[in-house]
């Protein structure tokens, strides 16, 4: 079977379409979120998910509605707790992200176990996606890309010194409020495409990849989405022929672009 | 009557239920210059913050330009380098101008955008502070001290009308210093720019700053140098041979 063979498959078409927007929805906004060291937030809300999947399949409802609204509660729940309990981010998100994790076992095991279903959203299925879900993935990544646009220079600015944004005038605590929302709605949009397992890779590897080959802050955004939309095709494509998983195949490839970046900085410096 | 740039009055703050500023009053009229000083933990910074209405007061009032800091609106009139250096981001992947081009963002409404004709304001800020060469490095790659004029030059970039540097000459060599508080003096007295420095250099300041406020968790003294080298209060709280001391340096510099 030769590439253009592979491209004739609606599924593979429909994996391409979605994965690639929602590989530079992640590559953008995980250059914000690795810079202010809030890198795990994705990991922690993934976990979160896992229990808003479980809820949503013992109540017969479509897992991602139940998932956005307590995903999006969440990350609020992190912000204030960071806020309020003065607590540092990393300890803010293992509380949120455990009890997550716990409310999704409790309701697996209380319901027997979901068996597939639970297991194509902890481990992902980008070429089962249907019609509707590429048609859903396109619409919130095209407004979720504007919305980091819209916002660029504030995101830009409080993830450089939030102290100086304050005293330029912008509302950091909007802009906060902002960020995490944006994170929740693009973990829910990636648990279907890496998995929850995964999220936080689709987020944090892109990056850091482009980190390594910064110049500043905008080529760095867009060499972020360059890598993350590589890997997501080249994923496709290599675990469909040679029969891998592709979630797995699109981080491990993640890494390697990862790699190379590292090495080919560290020979040129 | 001219409204006060900044009008503190008994102002007191509490952390945790510990008295971090106890009763403070001073204020500052257009064109002042103050050299905020005193020792480590005396409440400089946190002074500072409230000014900028980073944190609320326990008691007393603030009022930045006939406003209370947390309604604030016209951030364009201040320029604030906060205490940075120890904590910046050495992988930050930011050039000098996009870190400097955010200096303007107070100026701008919303949706801000940056535009070709920002490089005249931001070319400006560098030249003045010798670093205009290094506009396209990436800031994370510099040296602490250019590290740190960059960081000025990005408070200084929107031409406000008061300037707060928190400890701005820390990491910058003498030549580069004399250099930066000379630029500080031509904006203070051709432009009328309020300035207030933190700062441990107190010979330095006594050398450009019209007011000298010595905290120490309360004003200790708020006055001119000259009036600080003759206070009784101070001779008091330093004893008399460091205030000669302190006194003599600033002298022997002029």
């Amino acid at each position: 079977m030769d590439i253009i063979d592979l491209f004739s498959h609606g599924f593979i078409q429909r994996a391409l379409i979605a994965g690639s927007f929602i590989a530079i929805l992640c590559s953008t906004l995980g250059v914000f979120l690795v810079l202010r060291r809030l890198s795990l937030i994705g990991d922690g809300l993934a976990h979160v998910a896992f229990g808003s999947v479980a809820i949503g399949l013992l109540l017969r409802v479509y897992p991602v509605y139940v998932a956005i609204p307590v995903v999006m509660l969440s990350s609020l729940g992190i912000l204030k707790l960071i806020e309020k309990a003065r607590l540092y981010g990393d300890a803010a998100i293992g509380i949120v992200s455990s009890l997550g994790i716990a409310i999704g076992i409790l309701l697996a095991s209380a319901a027997g176990g979901f068996n597939v279903d639970l297991f194509s959203y902890l481990f992902g299925n980008i070429l089962a996606i249907s019609n509707v879900e590429v048609v859903t993935s396109i619409i919130l990544s095209v407004m979720l890309i504007l919305i980091i646009l819209l916002f660029y220079q504030e995101l830009f600015s409080i993830t450089f010194d939030e102290e100086s944004a304050k005293a330029s005038g912008v509302k950091t605590k909007t802009i906060n409020t902002i960020l995490v929302l944006l994170t929740s709605l693009t973990v829910v949009l990636a648990m279907r495409i890496v998995g929850i397992m995964l999220i936080s890779a689709l987020l944090i590897i892109p990056s850091v990849t482009a980190l390594q080959m910064a110049k500043g802050f905008k080529i760095t955004m867009v060499i972020a989405s360059i890598v993350g939309v590589l890997s997501v095709i080249l994923g496709i494509f290599i675990s469909f022929v040679i029969n891998l998983p592709t979630g797995a195949t699109i981080v491990i490839l993640n890494f390697i672009f990862f790699a190379i970046a590292f090495v080919c900085k560290n020979l040129r410096s | 009557m001219p409204v006060d740039v900044l009008f503190v009055d008994k102002l007191s703050f509490q952390y945790n239920s510990t008295e971090v500023l106890t009763d403070i009053s001073f204020h500052l009229k257009a064109g002042d210059y103050l050299g905020l000083v005193g020792p480590n933990g005396s409440g400089k910074t946190t002074l500072i913050k409230l000014v900028l209405g980073f944190f609320k007061p326990t008691k007393g009032t603030i009022s930045l330009f006939g406003y209370n800091p947390a309604g604030f609106e016209d951030w364009y009139k201040i320029g604030y380098l906060p205490q940075k250096i120890a904590s910046f981001n050495p992988h930050f992947p930011a050039t000098v101008r996009e870190v400097v081009a955010m200096g303007l963002l107070s100026k701008k409404g919303f949706p801000r955008r940056m535009s070709k004709s920002d490089d005249v304001p931001i070319n400006k800020a560098l030249e003045l502070l010798d670093i205009l060469d290094i506009r396209n490095e990436l800031i994370g790659e510099l040296s602490g001290g250019q590290q740190q004029r960059v960081l000025i030059a990005k408070a200084m970039v929107s031409e406000p009308e008061i300037l707060i540097l928190d400890e701005p000459t820390t990491a910058i060599d003498p030549e580069i210093r004399e250099k930066f508080y000379g630029v500080l003096k031509g904006l203070n007295q051709n432009k009328n720019v309020t300035i207030i420095i933190i700062t441990h250099d107190m010979g330095t300041i006594g050398k450009y700053a019209s007011k000298l406020l010595y905290l120490d968790k309360r004003v200790i003294f708020c006055g001119s140098f000259e009036a600080f080298c003759v206070s009784d209060d101070m001779a008091n709280y330093f004893g008399e041979f460091a205030q000669h001391l302190i006194c003599h340096r600033h002298n022997s510099k002029q």
